[in-house]
């Protein structure tokens, strides 16, 4: 199949069209605008829905009403609109309704700026909204993973009915790359016999919480999200058979992270690279089987604070130490990269290093 | 023999406390619902407060929106399913204070759906607070000297707000009597006729007593609205596209 050229923002919503998304509701913020612009064009070509909603909070919530009329369906956002989805997630994930978020990072806190950043973490993977429940968080590092991430996207809210974040940033919004777009899927929204199409003949269909009907909610919603922890977990491994060191990155950052190895490994430094490429669940399982080689780790962030640090720390038991290259608001050099888990390596080999 | 009429939605007894109006409008719409043979299609979304104890009682698919976002659901529900009716049912805490945006713009951009708002000018459910659409002096446990315009302004008319937009219904009618129930049933009606003609936007806001937050007896209740509320809240239809139903 031919490969076309694609920004990363318009190839994620092309994908989502082309995994049988039928309605978006969202409002435009930087640098995730562009998902709007495409879609507005796009989804009447397909016979789907776009509406420029008022804000966020009527934005996710017209998904939510969709996806309880059982269609596939779409909000993006980024930073502080992210925040204002929160309320819809919780509800979403509370109804067991299916649905697709994405988050286009941007940096910090409060208004921040529009260029990239994984400052979202926390929010993205512990849960950004109130209550139990947690979300599958795909981090792609590419525009063909957009893509490819966008349509499991869809199939896994389909099969948990559960929201499922895509947690891009800036960067990887903004780059063009070639794309090997699937074919079009049609969803039935029919399928579904808890669709809202009106009650016909049966009994009455009550979408809201689902804790209202199940018994021993608990044990059920314990299960349901336990079960999406155990199997989901998907991660890349690079180079770590020998590590001394192995680096923790996702997404655009992980793609540096990559030319560091292979920078290193030329020098004679032997970094590995464990890159998550689900958040929620963390792939724990990928630091369970290390060789005995691997003395220390080291997230590389681009936030001010560590965040991954947490997730790596309880995937190891805190058995080793984690050191972090946080790059904050600037995208690190490979080189730089190297440096410091050069001097973190020697560190650790005497037995401390500071951070 | 005498037969006792019961619209096929209303499944269970509601649930409201003694005096309450939700009950009445809960008749006059299912009865509405079965006489446009609505009752097998529609579907609901629902607010937060009193109206979500129509969740168990009120027999048609229903949506559980997020405070105040019924009428964004409504949205998605109704262009995903245009054919389906599609209508929300809140109360004015829900509909004009938290979700007062999202009520808006579903009529400025005159969405093809009904939205009953229930006024009784108090948070009910939780417990009697102030609402957008409480009167000036009103005492509620959020206003314990009587609401102060100068700081927490003036009663919204949500009627005044909607009635220059593009639209296809505004009605407000009350619950105190026979009469009036009989022509809030009729705007109700015509809300729906509206929808279902593709008329665009139709919202009815309904006047109702809540004697238990308001402290007063249900009579004493019923003639507070006629006497006190309508003058803040004028009855009658102030948008109509469509023309008469035929009632």
């Amino acid at each position: 199949m031919a490969l076309k050229l694609m920004k990363g923002n318009d190839a994620l919503a092309e994908a989502a069209v082309r995994a049988g998304c039928r309605f978006f509701g969202g409002y435009p913020i930087t640098p995730q605008s562009e998902i709007l612009e495409y879609l507005s064009k796009r989804m009447p070509e397909v016979g789907g829905h776009f509406v420029q909603s008022e804000s966020e909070l009527a934005g996710i919530s017209m998904v939510h009403g969709a996806a309880a009329a059982g269609f596939r369906t779409m909000t993006s956002s980024s930073g502080p609109g992210f925040s204002l989805l929160q309320e819809g997630i919780s509800y979403i994930a509370s109804a067991e309704l299916p649905a697709v978020i994405i988050n286009v990072q941007r940096y910090g806190s409060g208004l921040g700026d529009i260029f990239q950043a994984q400052g979202d973490y926390f929010q993205a993977v512990k849960g950004g909204g109130h209550g139990d429940y947690r979300m599958i968080v795909y981090a792609p590092a590419s525009i063909q993973e957009n893509v490819d991430f966008t349509t499991l996207a869809f199939d896994k809210a389909d099969e948990y009915r559960n929201p499922v974040l895509v947690l891009s940033d800036a960067s990887i919004a903004s780059m063009m790359e070639p794309v090997d777009l699937p074919e079009m899927h049609e969803h039935d929204p029919n399928k579904n016999p808890e669709a809202a199409r009106g009650k016909g003949d049966g009994p009455f269909k009550r979408i809201t919480s689902t804790m209202y009907y199940i018994e021993d909610f608990d044990t059920y919603v314990k299960k349901k999200y336990d079960t999406m922890a155990a199997n989901e977990e998907r991660w890349e491994s690079i180079q770590v058979e020998d590590a001394e060191l192995v680096l923790v990155a996702y997404g655009i950052t992980s793609r540096i992270c990559k030319e560091a190895v292979m920078l290193a490994r030329e020098k004679g430094i032997k970094l590995g690279l464990i890159r998550p490429i689900t958040l929620w669940p963390f792939p724990a399982k990928a630091f369970k089987a290390l060789p005995d080689t691997v003395a220390s780790f080291m997230t590389v962030e681009l936030s001010p604070m560590p965040m991954i640090q947490e997730d790596v720390l309880l995937s190891l038991d805190a058995r080793k130490p984690v050191h972090n290259f946080l790059a904050g608001m600037n995208i690190p050099e490979p080189i730089d990269i190297v440096e410091k888990a050069a001097d973190c390596i020697k560190q650790t080999a005497k037995g401390a290093c500071n951070g | 023999m005498v037969e006792r009429l019961i619209p096929t939605a209303l499944v269970e007894d509601n649930k409201f406390c003694p005096g309450c109006g939700h009950g009445i409008i809960n008749r006059i719409l299912a009865e509405v619902l079965d006489e446009m043979k609505l009752t097998d299609k529609a579907i609901g979304s629902m607010a937060v407060g009193c109206a979500c104890l129509m969740v168990d009682t009120f027999g048609v698919d229903w949506i559980q929106s997020p405070h105040g976002r019924a009428a964004a659901l409504a949205t998605g529900i109704k262009r995903c399913r245009p054919e389906n009716p599609v209508f929300t049912y809140q109360g004015d805490g829900d509909s004009m204070s938290i979700g007062f945006s999202e009520t808006m713009y579903a009529a400025l951009r005159n969405e093809n759906i009904t939205a009953i708002l229930v006024n009784n000018g108090i948070f009910g459910m939780t417990g009697g607070q102030m609402a957008p659409t409480s009167l000036p002096g009103q005492k509620t446990v959020t206003s314990p000297m009587g609401r102060n315009t100068d700081l927490t302004g003036q009663p919204l008319n949500i009627i005044n707000q909607m009635k220059d937009l593009n639209i296809g219904y505004l009605a407000r009618g009350s619950v105190t009597s026979i009469k009036n129930i009989n022509r809030v049933k009729k705007y109700i009606r015509n809300a729906f006729e509206t929808q279902m003609s593709g008329g665009g936007y139709s919202m009815v806001e309904i006047l109702s007593p809540c004697p238990t937050n308001w402290k007063m007896m249900p009579d004493k209740s019923l003639e507070h609205i006629d006497n006190t509320v309508t003058t803040y809240y004028p009855l009658g239809e102030f948008v109509k596209k469509g023309g008469d139903s035929n009632e």
